[in-house]
């Protein structure tokens, strides 16, 4: 049996029936990593030996059928921006490649509790800034249903890690389509949750206001299973909802009988890619099928999202990244004469040209001068946003659209024109802005074999609509069974 | 002297006009964003953790102790607390900011448009407050003993600052050395800081310009930097008003800039322009959630204010029937307030009380003597025991020896003589020694009384009581 290839709900069922051991997961795990990490380069690091140790700490408590919860004793990744006490956290960054955090992100506490088993450190677009995980200033990481091809970004290492059964599943961040766009390219389950349901203490941040962790996953019900372990109210991020934790697993039903699904006009324009469009609308008409009831709907300021997304996320970068100076951690250009030399070399030599840009894009947006025309002007489209989707939630229950304009492109095809790479994002953005939590699921094939994502949006706070609709669809049409070719 | 200091009066056509920005460090036990200590004085980066260090990935959470104390002192400075206020970032590097920003308030402050009456030479004079806002302290970078390199000590990182801005109402040096006081009392008077300026958890900032007498328009101004104390203060607002009067008056112009006041040679001097100042990128700081201020709460801070120094003053004038001059010295300082008050509570004369306060306990760091003490000490004056001559000697005894008065005075033999006959004999003994005084006294020379009286008392080692020696020499110099 390849136990590498099981989903956590699988394995969590074989380890309570003492079929197999988490040392047994872990080992196939690692050895998965040994025979495709040449080939996917999804992982920054691995830690082999204390996820071994750990699994095997874990096998003792789990003979006595102790189990803390369904990830006892299950390797999981980690995007390397989430802080890991004593492990590098690099964000894929020069400047931060000594990086070794003294405390752990809340996630990691929380997934520590429930008891799984970190196997490394993933692969990211340098501080989450990318859709093709290409800005990552260590290694490109590859698509595992075609090795010429992106992973997505800027969560590629979680998603291909998780696509090509190097871990069981993994934790993402989302600011503008992060875990959504990689996970549609990958062919795997991403969820945006609601901002403020995951804490993000400890998250190395990129746009305060839009970042959000995430789970990426082999199926919804492992996606519910690790939203359930990372949820929840957090005294250390003040942006974290008091709202009592919800059962995401426990509510799973395959049930969308009378569920009003929305299909926004503007999402459906000429360009987009026909075997995309023709594949989500097939989604759709399953959820029909089921008895869903199909809306068409409007959200008429999705033509602004790039634009503002761009200029809200790079201002708050440009602030965020103002703390690798070069004073305090990670890299110090050598060569400076004097301070502000110091500064401007250090932050030169560290960042790599995407960071760059949009630090200085960023950092234009908040100067004296721009910040109404820009900055202030960009916070009043959010407000729109949010009109938006209130009044769509007003007649609908969920919002139906592709996750990625595309499926995933070729290694080296977009690098060279950032306009066409931002338009990645370009359906997955909005939900950002706005808040609300998102989901993206597998719902078809390109002629080329590429996965197709289909996205569904929701109310604030209501992942388990999103999470029972991708299930229905899920256990309908049996498209999460498909695994690449390695 | 400078030629700015030799300034005619001749030219004292131009008006100053003075805004003041304070700095006052909020007596929390910790820090505005994080848990770590803020006591003065540890070892250099003792007191920090992940979040006031700034490292990657952590997040402030505000502490509400630091929003009670501003609330404190926008309502004791009869502020309007906004309901909904919010925190901002202000974007700059400097090695001693480990975040690259300092999250601050900006166009929504706390508290805004109060005011601070003050009184120069007996002249009342309402001083406008613009805001009062919420920041946090950056850290320190240390050169001293250090060759060839700079540390940082971040322990004051995340000390929570409250910046209260003046209008540009203030008009003179004694105007804002006068408001600086009474804002000090009152925050003193809240335990929210400690009134400590050389320490820097009070520090001021001047905004001074010139304009001619009568014009509207604000002239271009300066601003001085954390100057350590009230003296200097008062001095480098004056300095820098010759100095603008001169700079105008030989035709030049005032260039916008920020200046030091140099303590050694007594002048301010040009720290940089503010041309090259820093363009913040001020945004709203996505990591806080906007401070919400229900009226109950601010219900519940009013409940719990104390009696400002202005109310104090009125019911001393009031209650104890002391001179307004009297109330206004006592309410100074929290502390002597107390302790006259108590002291009136104990003996039932006001003035007398204030007197000895005034004249000898006002500059004491830590009172040394009880208000028991005090007044026990001035019962026996008024009940003739000692007398006021000899109460000043008990009273530096008091002082030294935290002895109460009557053991003093037993002890050193310091009782009143009221005696008639003893003192009878004092004065014998005097008028024989001096028998031509007393001749010429009795021939007219009537102001040798004194004379006679100091001897008396001489000789009496002060004990006698000054009353009954006047009597007493009266009767035997004219009843021979
Ligand atoms: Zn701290």
């Amino acid at each position: 049996m390849k136990l590498y290839a099981l989903t956590i709900h699988q394995a969590h069922q074989l380890l309570r029936k003492k079929e197999i051991t988490s040392r047994e997961l872990v080992e196939s795990v690692l050895s998965r990593i040994d025979q495709v990490e040449p080939k996917i380069a999804a992982f920054n690091q691995v830690q082999k030996e204390s996820s071994l140790k750990e699994g095997e700490m874990l096998d003792q408590k789990i003979s006595r059928g102790m189990f803390k919860s369904p990830l006892t004793g299950i390797p999981v990744g980690l995007k390397d921006n989430i802080c890991f006490q004593g492990v590098p956290t690099t964000c894929s960054s020069r400047i931060l490649e000594n990086f070794i955090p003294p405390y752990d992100a809340a996630v990691v506490e929380k997934l520590k509790e429930a008891e799984a088993v970190f196997v490394g450190k993933t692969n990211m677009d340098e501080f989450a800034m990318g859709s093709s995980t290409e800005n990552s200033a260590f290694k490109k990481t590859r698509n595992p249903w075609d090795l010429d091809r992106i992973p997505g970004g800027s969560s590629g290492g979680s998603a291909a890690a998780v696509a090509a059964d190097e871990c069981m599943g993994a934790l993402g961040s989302d600011t503008g389509g992060s875990i959504r766009q990689p996970a549609a390219c990958c062919g795997v389950v991403g969820l945006k949750p609601t901002y403020g349901l995951v804490s993000r203490y400890g998250l190395v941040a990129f746009a305060s206001s839009l970042d959000q962790i995430g789970p990426i996953a082999k199926d919804v019900t492992d996606a519910a299973i690790l939203l359930n372990e990372i949820s929840g109210h957090d005294l250390r991020d003040s942006t974290s909802s008091a709202r009592p934790s919800e059962d995401y697993l426990g509510s799973l039903h395959p049930e969308v009988k009378g569920l009003k699904i929305g299909i926004p006009k503007e999402y459906f324009i000429k360009g987009i890619d026909p075997e995309i469009e023709k594949s989500v609308m097939g989604a759709v008409n399953k959820w029909k099928d089921l008895g869903a009831e199909v809306y068409e709907i409007t959200l008429p300021h999705t033509a602004y999202a790039v634009a503002t997304y761009y200029i809200l996320a790079t201002a708050e970068a440009s602030s965020n990244l103002e703390r690798y100076d070069g004073v305090k951690y990670g890299f110090r250009a050598s060569d400076g004469k004097n301070l502000n030399e110091m500064y401007e070399k250090t932050r030169a030599e560290g960042f790599g040209p995407e960071v760059k840009r949009r630090i200085m894009l960023g950092t234009y947006a908040l100067s004296s001068g721009y910040y109404d025309a820009y900055y202030k002007k960009a916070q009043q489209v959010r407000t729109l946003f949010i009109q938006d989707f209130k009044e769509a939630f007003k007649k609908v229950d969920a919002i139906v659209t592709p996750t990625t304009p595309t499926p995933a492109f070729k290694i080296g095809e977009k690098v060279h024109d950032p306009l066409q790479m931002y338009l990645s994002d370009i359906f997955t953005i909005s939900a950002n802005l706005a808040g609300i939590p998102a989901l993206s699921l597998p719902c078809g094939f390109s002629k080329e074999g590429l996965p197709i994502g289909v996205q569904i949006m929701g109310r604030y706070f209501e992942e388990s609509t999103l999470l029972n609709m991708a299930y229905a669809f899920e256990q309908a049409s049996g498209i999460h069974n498909k695994k690449p070719n390695l | 002297m400078t030629r700015y200091q030799c300034i005619r009066r001749e030219f004292m056509k131009y008006e100053a006009v003075i805004g003041l920005e304070v700095h006052a460090q909020m007596l929390t036990h910790s820090k505005i964003f994080c848990g770590c200590s803020t006591s003065f004085g540890s070892k250099p980066n003792s007191q920090t953790c992940p979040v006031c260090l700034g490292m990657p990935g952590v997040l402030p959470v505000l502490n509400k102790k630091v929003v009670e104390f501003a609330m404190r002192t926008a309502l004791a400075t009869h502020c309007t607390i906004s309901p909904l206020n919010r925190f901002a970032r202000k974007n700059y590097f400097y090695p001693d900011l480990p975040k690259g920003y300092q999250i601050s308030q900006y166009e929504l402050p706390l508290a805004e448009h109060g005011h601070i009456d003050i009184q120069v030479d007996g002249v009342e004079k309402r001083i406008r407050l613009t805001r009062i806002h919420l920041e946090e302290d950056a850290g320190k970078n240390l050169h001293e003993g250090i060759e060839d390199a700079s540390y940082i000590d971040l322990n004051r990182t995340g000390v929570p600052l409250m910046e209260i801005v003046s209008e540009p109402d203030i008009r003179s040096s004694e105007e804002a050395v006068a408001y600086l006081k009474k804002l000090r009392n009152i925050l003193v008077y809240l335990e929210v800081n400690d009134g400590n300026l050389e320490e820097g958890s009070f520090r001021c900032d001047a905004n001074v310009s010139i304009r001619p007498v009568g014009q509207e328009k604000f002239g271009t101004r300066t601003e001085l930097k954390n100057i350590n104390s009230f003296r200097f203060i008062q001095k480098a607002i004056d300095y820098e008003i010759k100095r603008q009067e001169m700079v105008l008056e030989e035709g030049g112009r005032i260039i916008q800039e920020t200046r030091l006041w140099d303590t050694q040679k007594g002048i301010t001097v040009s720290m940089r322009s503010k041309e090259s100042a820093h363009d913040y990128r001020y945004f709203p700081e996505p990591d806080l959630v906007p401070v919400k201020i229900h009226s109950d709460w601010v219900e519940e801070i009013q409940k719990t204010l104390p009696e400002l120094p202005d109310a104090k003053k009125e019911r001393f004038i009031k209650d104890y029937q002391i001179p307004p001059y009297d109330a206004s010295v006592l309410t100074q300082n929290k502390k002597i307030a107390f302790y006259f008050e108590e002291c009136a509570s104990l003996y039932h004369r006001p003035k007398a009380i204030s007197n000895w306060i005034m004249g000898d306990l006002l500059n004491e760091e830590e009172i040394p003597i009880s208000p028991r003490q005090l007044t026990g000490m001035i019962e026996l004056i008024d009940k003739g025991v000692i007398s006021g001559k000899i109460a000043k000697t008990v009273f530096e005894e008091m002082l030294r020896t935290k002895k109460d008065a009557r053991t003093i005075v037993e002890e050193k033999g310091l009782l009143q003589v009221s005696d008639d006959e003893a003192i009878l004999s004092f004065v014998d003994q005097v008028l024989n020694a001096n028998p031509e005084s007393v001749e010429q006294y009795r021939s007219g020379k009537e102001r040798l009384l004194g004379f006679f009286v100091g001897q008396v008392m001489k000789i009496s080692s002060g004990k006698a009581n000054p009353g009954k020696v006047n009597e007493l020499l009266l009767k035997r110099l004219k009843n021979p």
